[in-house]
C-alpha cells in the first residue's frame, strides 16, 4: 500500500515547482510574482527533505535499540535555504513598496508603460 | 598554526566582518575606511594565495573550516583557477572602493553611504566565497549573499528605473539560484556528498543516470541565468544602466565572471568533460548560444543611444566569447575562456569607471544623474580628454586590437578554433569583432568628431552657484576618479604586452582542470 505512494512527495515537489515558476512568468503583479517565487523556492525544500526521511528511521543518535537512522543533513541545509528564501522575499517586498511609491503601481505593464512614456518625453526634450 | 595557513578563511572573513562593522559605525567615513581596509586585505591575501600555490606540490590548498575533515566538513579549496579569479575580484574591489568615495557623493544620498559600503563588502565577501569554497551547498549560500547585496546596490540608483531593474534582477536571479540549488539537490541525492572533489569521484558510479543529467541541465540553466548567457540576459542591461556607477563597474568586472567560474568548476571539476561533452549536446548548444550572443548582443549594442546601456549589451556579447572557448573542451579553448574572463573584466571595469567619471561631472550634487545619450557626449573629448582617451583604449581591448589585453584572449580563441578544424569560426570571431569596432566607434564619433552641443543642453554643475569653481567647459573628472580608472586602463595595456601572469595562470588552470598538468 505504502509503496504505491512512495513517489508522492516527488509528484508534489514537481507540481509546486511548476506552479510557482508559472506564476512568476505569467503574472504581471509584482506581489503575485513574489508569491510564485516563494512557492517555487519552497518546492525545493521538499525536494531535499523528503529523501532524508527513512520510514521507521529515528534521529541519528547512536543507540543499541535502533538500527535505522534518518539523515539529518538535509534539514540543516534547508534551514539555511529557508533563511535565504525569507531574506529574498523581504527584500522583494521592500522593493515592491519602493516601486509603488515611485510609480504609483505594482503592475508590471503599467510600470513599463510609464518608463516608455518617460523615455519618449526625454527624446522629444532632447 | 601560523597566520599563513589561515589565509583561505581570512580571504572571505575579512570583507564579511567589515560589513556589519560598517553598519554599526553608522558613519560614511568610518565605513569607507573599514570596508576599504577589508578589501585591500582581501587583495593582499589573494596575491598571497596565488604565490603560495606556485610553491605547493600539486598546486592545491585545502583548508578545513573548523578542522572538520572533508568530505564531512566544509572545505575551502584553492587551485590555480580559484586563485586567479580571487585576484581579479578582490583587485577590482580594491580599486573600485576608493574610486567610489568621490562618485557616490553625487549619486547616493549622504545618509545611505554607510549602507552602500556594507552592501559592497557583503557582495565582495559573497563573490570571494563562491570562488574559494569546495562545497556545493556553500556555493549556493555565498551566491545568495552576493546576489541579495547586489539587488540592494542596484536599487540605490537615483533613477526610479533602478528599482524596477533591481526587482527584475531579483526575480530572475532568484530563479537562477533556485535552479542551481535544485541541481545541487539532485547531485546530493545521487552521491550523498556535498564536497565537490568527493562528488566528482562518487559521480563516476552513477554517471549516465537521468538524475545526474537533469542536475547538469538545471545547473547549466541556473548558472547561465546568473552569468547572462544570451537568451537569459534580460536582467543585465537595465541593471547596469540604472545602478550607481561604482556598482556597475564592480558588477560588470566581477559578478558575471564569477558565475562563469562556477560553470567551469561544475563542468570540469565535478561532472568531468566526458559527461559534459559526450552525453549531452551541451557543446553544440553552447557554441550556438555563444555565436548568437557575439553577434546579436553586439548588434543591439550598436543601436543603443545610452552609453552605459551600449556597454551593458557589449558585456552580454563578450560573455559569448568566454562560453565559446568553453564549448571547445580543449586546453586552448579553456585557456581562452579564462584569459578572456580576466581581460574583459579589467577592460569593462575601466570603461564603467571612466563613464562614472563623466556621470560625476555632468550630475548636480543630489540631482538625478543625467542619461548619457550620445547627443550629450558630443565634443566631450575637448572637455574630458583623459577620460575619453581611456575609454577608447579600453574599447580597443574589447575589439581585440594587438597590444591590448583583448587581443590575447581572442588569439587563443582563434587558435582553439583552428585546432578543432573549424575555420568558419575564425571568420565568425573576426566578423563579430567588427561589430565591436562599430559600437566603440559610436562613442569615438560622438566624443571626438561632433561639435559640442549648445551650453544649456549640458547639465553642468556651474548652474548650481555653490559649484561655481567647477566650470562645465574643460572640466576633467577629479583626480580621485581618474587615477583608479587609469590604473585599470594601464592594466589592459600591460596584460596585452606581458602575458606571463594571465596566460601563465590560465594555462596552468586549464591543465589542472583537464587533468593533463603536473
Amino acid at each position: 500500500m505504502l509503496s504505491q505512494f512512495s513517489h508522492l512527495s516527488y509528484v508534489i515537489t514537481v507540481f509546486l515547482m511548476i506552479a510557482g515558476l508559472f506564476i512568476v512568468i505569467a503574472r504581471g503583479n509584482l506581489i503575485k510574482k513574489l508569491i510564485g517565487l516563494s512557492v517555487f523556492q519552497t518546492s525545493v525544500y521538499l525536494l531535499y527533505l523528503a529523501p532524508g526521511k527513512l520510514l521507521g528511521g529515528t534521529a541519528p543518535i547512536l543507540s543499541a535499540q535502533f538500527t535505522v537512522y534518518s539523515n539529518p543533513l538535509p534539514h540543516v541545509l534547508i534551514l539555511t535555504a529557508i533563511v535565504v528564501g525569507v531574506a529574498t522575499l523581504a527584500l522583494g517586498l521592500a522593493l515592491a513598496v519602493r516601486i509603488r511609491e515611485a510609480y504609483g503601481s505594482i503592475e508590471e505593464d503599467e510600470i513599463l508603460a510609464k518608463d516608455n512614456a518617460f523615455e519618449n518625453l526625454q527624446e522629444k526634450h532632447a | 598554526m601560523s597566520l599563513e595557513q589561515h589565509l583561505p578563511a581570512l580571504q572571505v572573513i575579512l570583507p564579511l566582518v567589515s560589513a556589519p562593522l560598517a553598519v554599526l559605525l553608522r558613519h560614511g567615513g568610518f565605513a569607507f575606511a573599514i570596508v576599504t581596509a577589508g578589501s585591500w586585505a582581501a587583495f593582499a591575501i589573494a596575491i598571497g594565495l596565488w604565490l603560495q600555490i606556485g610553491t605547493i606540490d600539486g598546486g592545491i590548498i585545502s583548508y578545513q573550516i573548523g578542522s572538520w575533515a572533508p568530505p564531512w566538513g566544509i572545505e575551502y579549496r584553492v587551485d590555480r583557477l580559484a586563485s586567479f579569479v580571487l585576484v581579479l575580484v578582490s583587485g577590482i574591489a580594491a580599486l573600485v572602493l576608493p574610486w567610489s568615495r568621490a562618485s557616490i557623493t553625487r549619486e547616493i544620498p549622504e545618509d545611505l553611504h554607510y549602507l552602500y559600503y556594507a552592501m559592497f563588502a557583503l557582495c565582495l565577501a559573497g563573490l570571494l566565497g563562491i570562488t574559494i569554497t569546495g562545497d556545493a551547498f556553500n556555493i549556493f549560500v555565498f551566491l545568495e549573499i552576493s546576489s541579495l547585496a547586489t539587488y540592494v546596490l542596484i536599487a540605490l540608483g537615483r533613477d526610479r528605473r533602478a528599482l524596477a531593474a533591481a526587482f527584475q534582477y531579483l526575480i530572475m536571479g532568484s530563479i537562477g539560484a533556485t535552479f542551481i540549488v535544485i541541481g545541487i539537490g539532485f547531485l546530493y541525492l545521487m552521491t550523498g556528498t556535498l564536497n565537490l572533489a568527493d562528488m566528482a569521484i562518487r559521480l563516476r558510479d552513477v554517471e549516465s543516470t537521468r538524475s545526474v543529467l537533469a542536475a547538469l541541465a538545471f545547473l547549466t540553466v541556473g548558472i547561465s541565468l546568473k552569468m547572462a548567457l544570451f537568451p537569459l540576459h534580460q536582467w543585465l542591461p537595465n541593471a547596469y544602466t540604472y545602478a550607481p556607477s561604482a556598482v556597475t563597474a564592480f558588477l560588470a568586472a566581477t559578478a558575471t565572471k564569477v558565475s562563469v567560474y562556477v560553470l567551469i568548476r561544475f563542468y570540469y571539476s565535478v561532472f568531468g568533460d566526458s559527461l559534459v561533452f559526450d552525453q549531452l549536446p551541451l557543446p553544440q548548444i553552447m557554441l550556438w548560444l555563444s555565436l548568437i550572443a557575439m553577434f546579436a548582443a553586439s548588434a543591439i549594442a550598436i543601436s543603443q543611444d545610452n552609453l552605459k546601456r551600449l556597454f551593458a549589451y557589449s558585456s552580454v556579447g563578450q560573455i559569448g566569447y568566454i562560453t565559446l572557448g568553453l564549448s571547445f573542451g580543449s586546453i586552448n579553448g579553456l585557456t581562452a575562456s579564462i584569459v578572456h574572463l580576466f581581460n574583459h573584466g579589467i577592460a569593462k571595469g575601466a570603461i564603467f569607471l571612466l563613464i562614472g567619471g563623466i556621470v560625476a561631472v555632468t550630475t548636480h550634487r543630489g540631482g538625478a544623474p543625467a542619461a548619457l545619450t550620445f547627443d550629450r557626449l558630443a565634443g566631450l573629448s575637448k572637455r574630458m580628454p583623459l577620460t575619453c582617451f581611456g575609454i577608447v583604449i579600453s574599447g580597443l581591448s574589447l575589439i581585440g586590437v594587438p597590444g591590448t589585453a583583448g587581443f590575447i584572449s581572442k588569439w587563443f580563441l582563434i587558435v582553439a578554433a583552428l585546432e578543432q578544424g573549424q575555420y568558419w569560426l575564425v571568420g565568425a570571431i573576426l566578423t563579430s569583432s567588427l561589430l565591436a569596432v562599430a559600437y566603440v566607434w559610436r562613442f569615438v564619433e560622438a566624443a571626438y568628431f561632433r561639435s559640442p552641443a549648445s551650453p544649456e543642453k549640458i547639465d553642468s554643475p556651474a548652474v548650481n552657484p555653490e559649484n561655481e569653481a567647477k566650470k562645465p567647459i574643460a572640466a576633467e573628472a577629479p583626480l580621485s576618479l581618474l587615477v583608479p580608472a587609469w590604473l585599470l586602463v594601464g592594466a589592459t595595456i600591460w596584460f596585452g604586452l606581458d602575458t606571463s601572469f594571465t596566460v601563465g595562470s590560465a594555462l596552468e588552470a586549464a591543465q589542472q582542470l583537464l587533468g593533463t598538468g603536473k
